[in-house]
This record gives C-alpha cells, sequence and structure tokens, in this order.
C-alpha cells in the first residue's frame, strides 16, 4: 500500500482538511464530499433508501464482477492467442464445487497426465476467480514475460479449469520444471472485475506453502500493473531465485509478500 | 452412553460429542470444507434428536475442545457461574430452547438475560443449532445487553450503527468525507470505526487523532476505533494517543487466536490501557471485538478432543467466551466476508448471522452484526436486506455501514448508511439516545424524529462542514 506520508497530527491538520474540502466543493456539500473521495458518498435519498440511479450504478458494478466470476474460461480465444496449449482440470467438477472446496481447485483431476519437459519454466494460465481477467490480459502478459526469458527453456504453456494458485504446483512437478509460474484471474472487486495476479514458486511440487511464492498483483493495464511492468518484475523474480535456488519471503526485497487469502 | 438416533428406519450412531455438534449443525460449506458436516439431511436430524435430549449440564463435565490444551476452554470452564446456571441446570438441551422460548413470549428479560455467566459456548451452540431463523429472532430480543462508553448501546427499541470510513491510503481528506457522510445519515452511534490500511502504529495514532478532532469539534457522543492489531494499539497507547476502544479479532481456539497474535494476557493489558484513560462519559466499556464464522478453519486451528475438526458454529461461540472476558463495549460477526468456502450462499449467510447474534447476545454480548458479502459468493443486496431486517427484528446492537454499500479499503460489500435508516424506519427503531439528542441538536431531524433528507443548500449540511472548518 502507498499512502500519503504524513497524516494529520494536530488539530491544525484537521482543520486544514476540511477547509480543502470546503473549498474543492466549491462551496456544494456533495461535491464537497465527493472531490475528496472514490467512496460512494453523497449519493442522497430516496425516502430511507438510495435513490434508482444509485442503485441501478452499484448493481451495474456487482454485476461485472458476478459475471467476471462465472463467465467460462474460452480455451479457443487462448489457442487463437498463443498457439498449441495443454488444457488441464482441476479435482473440482463445476464453478459452485470450485468456490466452495478450495482444496479440490488445488489438485489436478484424477487421470490427468502430462509430459515430462525437465524445462526450467512451466507457465500455467489459471482461470482463478476472474476468467475475465484472463481473457483481456493473459496472452499479452504471457507474450511479454517470454520475451524478457531468453535462454529460458520453457514447457509447452498449460491452461487449468476451476484452477487455484497451487494447482501450478502439480502441473510444475508433473512437467519436471525448476519453476512454475502461475497468471491467475484475482477475486473481482466492484470496480476492479479484470485484475490478473502472477505467481512464482521455485521448485513447485504439490505442499509448497505461500510462503514459499511470490506475487505480482492487480495487472490490469490501463488502471493497474502494465504487462511490461508486471513482466520485468516477474523476470526479475525468476533470476533472483534461479540464483537462490528458491522463491518466497526469501525473495521478499524484491517482490511484494502474498497477500491473504490469495491461495 | 451410546448416542444413537434414528431417523426413517435408518440408526446413526455419533461416538463424540464434537461428532454430534457438527452432524447436528444446520448445512453450512465451511462445515463440508472440515470434513465434519452430516452427510445427509436423515443424519443431520438425526443428530439433532440426540443433541435435544442431551442434558445441558453435559458441558460442564464433556468437553469439545480439550481443557489442558486450549485456554479457551480454561476460560469457560474456570469462569463458570453456577449459580447463573441453577435455574436451567436440570434442563436438556432441547427443554432449554423450549424454556426460552416461552420466556421471549412473556417477555421475560431478566430470566433470560440474567443466564449469561452460567452458560457456556458449547451450550449456546448447541442449543441453536435446534432453532429455527424465528427462534433465534424471538430470543434474541429478549436478551437485554447494555453497555456503554460515550453512547448507551443496547436499550430496547434502539438500532445503533458503527460508520466505517474505510480508505484505500488512509487520506485524512477521504476518511473525514466519509465520516461527513455517514454522520449526515444518522450513522455512527456505536463507533466510528475505520480499518487502517497498514498496521503501522503511526497511521493508527494520526487516524485516531484525526476522529477525536471531529468528535470533539462537532461535540459528538461517540467513540473512536482503529481497527490495528491490538499490539499497535498498545504502542498507540504508550505514545498518549487518544484511545477510546482496544480492538481485536478473536477466535475461538488458542491456537487460532495464537494465529492472530493475540494471548488473553495481552487482551488484558491493552484493556487495562485504555481503561485508565477515564475517557467514558456513560460507562466504562473500553474493547471491541470482531469474530466470524470459519476463522478457525482458515487458519488450521479448528480441531477438537481426539483431532477431530469442530463445526465453525460452534467455534464461533468459543470465540464470544473470549470476547465476554473483557468486558466488550461492542462484539460484532463479519458474516459474509470470509467468502464461499465457509458460507456459501444467502441462506447461509442469513443463517449464519443469525445465529451469531443469538448466541453472542446469549453470552451476554452488546451483539452487533457486520451485514456483508463478497462478489465470488451467491449472495446479493437481497439477501442483505433480509438479514439486516430481521437482525433489527432481533434487537440486534449495532449494523455496520460504509458509503454506498462499497468498502473501497477493504474490497467487500457491506451495508449502506441509508441502509441503517431503512431498518430503523421499518421497525420503529431508534438510534442511541445521547447520539439522537446530538442529532435534534444539530438539526439532523425532522418533526417526526427522522433523519432529514438534505438538500444540497441545506443548513444541516453546512453547517456540519462549516463546523468543520470554523
Amino acid at each position: 500500500m502507498t499512502g500519503p506520508d504524513r497524516l494529520p497530527r494536530a488539530e491544525g491538520d484537521v482543520v486544514d482538511a476540511t477547509d480543502r474540502l470546503s473549498r474543492a466543493g466549491g462551496g456544494d456539500p456533495w461535491a464537497v464530499l465527493r472531490s475528496a473521495t472514490r467512496a460512494r458518498v453523497a449519493l442522497g435519498r430516496a425516502g430511507d433508501a438510495l435513490p434508482t440511479a444509485r442503485e441501478l450504478e452499484f448493481r451495474a458494478a456487482h454485476a461485472a464482477a458476478r459475471d467476471a466470476v462465472h463467465q467460462p474460461l474460452d480455451v479457443d480465444r487462448l489457442r487463437t492467442a498463443l498457439g498449441e496449449l495443454i488444457e488441464v482440470h482441476s479435482a473440482a467438477p463445476d464453478r459452485a464445487t470450485y468456490l466452495q472446496r478450495p482444496d479440490l481447485g488445488r489438485q489436478l483431476a484424477q487421470g490427468t497426465s502430462l509430459p515430462r519437459t525437465d524445462a526450467d519454466l512451466a507457465v500455467v494460465i489459471a482461470d482463478g476467480l476472474s476468467p475475465r481477467a484472463v481473457h483481456e490480459h493473459a496472452a499479452d502478459l504471457v507474450t511479454a514475460l517470454l520475451e524478457r526469458l531468453p535462454g529460458w527453456s520453457v514447457a509447452p504453456l498449460v491452461v487449468a479449469i476451476q484452477a487455484r494458485v497451487a494447482l501450478g504446483d502439480a502441473v510444475g512437478a508433473a512437467l519436471g520444471a525448476r519453476a512454475v509460474v502461475v497468471l491467475i484471474g484475482e477475486r473481482p472487486g466492484l470496480s476492479s472485475a479484470d485484475s490478473l495476479g502472477v505467481y512464482l514458486t521455485w521448485d513447485p511440487r504439490p505442499g509448497r506453502a505461500d510462503s514459499e511464492r511470490n506475487c505480482v498483483s492487480n495487472v490490469r493495464p490501463p488502471h493497474g500493473l502494465s504487462y511490461a511492468q508486471a513482466a520485468d518484475t516477474v523476470a526479475a523474480l525468476l533470476g533472483a531465485a534461479r540464483e537462490l535456488g528458491a522463491s518466497g519471503v526469501v525473495l521478499k526485497d524484491e517482490g511484494p509478500a502474498l497477500p491473504a487469502g490469495a491461495g | 452412553m451410546r448416542r444413537v438416533g434414528t431417523v426413517g428406519g435408518h440408526t446413526y450412531e455419533f461416538p463424540t460429542l464434537v461428532e454430534l455438534l457438527a452432524k447436528a449443525t444446520p448445512a453450512r460449506s465451511g462445515d463440508v470444507l472440515a470434513g465434519c458436516a452430516a452427510e445427509s439431511a436423515a443424519e443431520r436430524v438425526a443428530a439433532q434428536t440426540v443433541l435435544a435430549d442431551l442434558p445441558l449440564a453435559t458441558f460442564l463435565d464433556e468437553q469439545v475442545v480439550g481443557y489442558d490444551e486450549d485456554d479457551v476452554t480454561r476460560l469457560v470452564l474456570d469462569t463458570h457461574d453456577a449459580v447463573a446456571f441453577a435455574p436451567v441446570a436440570s434442563l436438556t438441551v432441547g427443554e432449554f430452547r423450549d424454556r426460552l422460548l416461552a420466556w421471549a413470549a412473556a417477555g421475560d428479560e431478566a430470566s433470560i438475560s440474567d443466564l449469561a455467566p452460567g452458560l457456556t459456548p458449547e451450550m449456546v451452540a448447541a442449543t441453536s443449532k435446534l432453532m429455527r431463523n424465528a427462534d433465534l429472532v424471538a430470543v434474541g430480543r429478549r436478551t437485554r445487553v447494555v453497555t456503554g462508553l460515550r453512547s448507551t448501546l443496547g436499550l430496547p427499541g434502539r438500532l445503533a450503527s458503527r460508520l466505517q470510513p474505510n480508505h484505500p491510503t488512509d487520506d485524512p481528506l477521504g476518511v473525514t468525507a466519509s465520516i461527513v457522510d455517514g454522520l449526515l445519515q444518522g450513522c455512527g452511534d456505536a463507533v466510528i470505526g475505520i480499518n487502517p490500511a497498514t498496521d503501522s502504529p503511526a497511521r493508527t495514532v494520526a487516524l485516531l487523532e484525526l476522529v477525536d478532532e471531529v468528535i470533539g469539534r462537532y461535540g459528538i457522543p461517540t467513540q473512536s476505533c482503529v481497527l490495528a492489531h491490538v499490539t499497535t494499539t498498545l504502542r498507540a497507547l504508550e505514545q498518549g494517543a487518544p484511545v477510546d476502544l482496544v480492538f481485536q479479532s478473536v477466535a475461538g481456539t488458542q491456537p487460532a487466536n495464537r494465529g492472530f497474535g493475540v494471548t488473553l494476557d495481552l487482551l488484558a493489558e491493552a484493556r487495562a490501557g485504555a481503561l485508565a484513560l477515564g475517557r467514558g462519559t456513560v460507562g466504562s466499556n473500553v474493547t471491541y471485538f470482531e469474530t466470524g464464522q470459519g476463522s478457525a478453519l482458515s487458519a488450521d486451528a479448528h480441531r477438537g478432543i481426539g483431532g477431530r475438526p469442530v463445526d465453525q458454529q460452534t467455534l464461533e461461540a468459543r470465540a464470544y467466551a473470549v470476547a465476554r472476558h473483557f468486558e466488550p463495549l461492542i462484539v460484532n460477526t463479519v458474516v459474509g466476508f470470509i467468502g464461499p468456502e465457509y458460507l456459501y450462499d444467502g441462506k447461509q449467510v442469513l443463517r449464519a448471522g443469525l445465529e451469531d447474534h443469538f448466541c453472542g447476545k446469549l453470552l451476554g454480548l452488546p451483539m452487533g452484526v457486520d451485514v456483508c458479502y463478497t462478489n465470488h459468493a451467491e449472495v446479493d443486496e437481497d439477501d442483505m436486506d433480509s438479514l439486516m431486517l430481521l437482525l433489527g427484528a432481533a434487537g440486534c446492537t449495532f449494523l455496520i455501514a460504509v458509503p454506498g454499500m462499497d468498502d473501497v479499503m477493504l474490497h467487500y460489500q457491506s451495508l449502506a448508511f441509508s441502509d441503517v435508516l431503512t431498518t430503523r424506519s421499518v421497525l420503529g427503531l431508534r438510534p442511541a439516545p445521547e447520539f439522537e439528542a446530538w442529532l435534534a441538536r444539530m438539526d439532523l431531524l425532522d418533526d417526526a424524529g427522522r433523519v432529514r433528507e438534505l438538500t444540497a443548500d441545506a443548513p444541516a449540511a453546512r453547517a456540519l462542514l462549516a463546523a468543520a472548518s470554523a
């Protein structure tokens, strides 16, 4: 989180803050409030409820987030952009099970077989909680990342359905890869339904803890990280992980820690 | 004694108290995830049938989480008040449910409310598992818990609110704007409570001073809270910050509380620090706790006797035993925040909210609820409306509200400020008395006592902003 370096510590600061509020609004108390935060302030009322227009704005934001969660991943669309992909499924057979059983989303479906490659890197594109984020950002980000990894042998790209982050451990281990990068749709917020996260795990194998991963979050140009920014960071993390032979909190100075609940 | 129940010609056995409680719990995803849920509807009813015949006193002799291993269990049993328990000591769980409903129907608040020190979390959780939603409402509204610091909470016919002015970067202007928006809609009588974006002591102190200044400037009879970790609040206390309430998230097992980085000693130390400041005017309750079903499971700290998974609702009730030890001003469950792997849909969230309110109240807590949801749960505003109105009917101490239902820092949806107004007006409830008088002084109420619907040039709106910049 970034924030202002200084918060008010004395009465004068608060007066200053509220003065600025008043001036910013040009005397209209509603504009005063709206100019100060992107929280949904000064919505007005219809009796003791929200006015129709404000209510519909909220519903539109919630609908976008809901649709982002429940839209199925379009694998053909990814193939068009990225070429041949191996499709795998987690042990969660459908969306409802996936949402209730994160443990199943971390395991491969029974009978999944993957070729052993002994590659340096496996890349897994996972639907996660926002297939929409994958549709909008995954192909461009994979392309940007691979451009930055000359000299790395890369296993065939894998697309994973009903997948949590830790499914990448099983995929990476089966492929015999030294590292796995998982691109996954993040839990949609009301104002950000298309945010993609990237998780890097060195020496992937089932049972890895979240503390053994590094994360680059909020890839969603133009509002969040750009593809180039995210790819630069992930490539640097991969280089550092290869030097160290490990990922996670040991690399924490170079990458942000995992957000709570990301697994 | 074997615990065996027969439903539909099939006999089910429940070898341990842990399994009996779990199998008797109304369906929810978290218990399936933990592997302790009933495997069929018939097994669930069989467990409820066995539970109904279990003597209430069983829970004093037979533990769900071991006494030697867990300080929450020790706290519960070591502080149990046998005198308060006496009126119901001979009852079974089923008989206790019937007795509570009879007292509630008769309006006998004292008989219900005086039991609290004699009840254990497991007794209360077990009873709730036999109750329907309407039972939870009927008894909840006749369980009286009154607390105070600078406002009085829990009085009959009152519904308070926490004004939650969170901002993604703790920006003072942004926080102030949300506070003013909430005050103009009659919210904030339980607390003006900020979840800080980061847990640094400097930021906590700055936010405490900001809200303290707003409260002082407007003369608002309420209290502030920055919901930082208790160790951060201890640092703020050392620096002389204006701490009204010590906040902490708590859970129902010692390992889960360890996961939160708290011990009972730490909570006692912080409470003593806040108490010593003497900032109350109408009472001296200086702690605030948040809880939520699933918190122990999410920390892999949900096991009881024999290493068996304990159901999340029983563990939630155990968290209330931790909270009540510190005589809180307010407690709330954050009922839909944790996600669909614990409470999947609107039906499960609704039930859990009513259970949590009932269990908290019966154990003596000033219980509120954050009526909320995330975008990946099968929940929407209609579900939230149902829960808030039922909680209003159940005599809930307070509801949490944010600008326009959208918490832009924590990225989930709670109630809007106007939802508190709706709940009050539909059910004839009023704000805390001191706060209501303040609203009247600020000319924010109309002749009927309703919070005015303000136009852009309303004197009340201008007054509030002008008072701040005077």
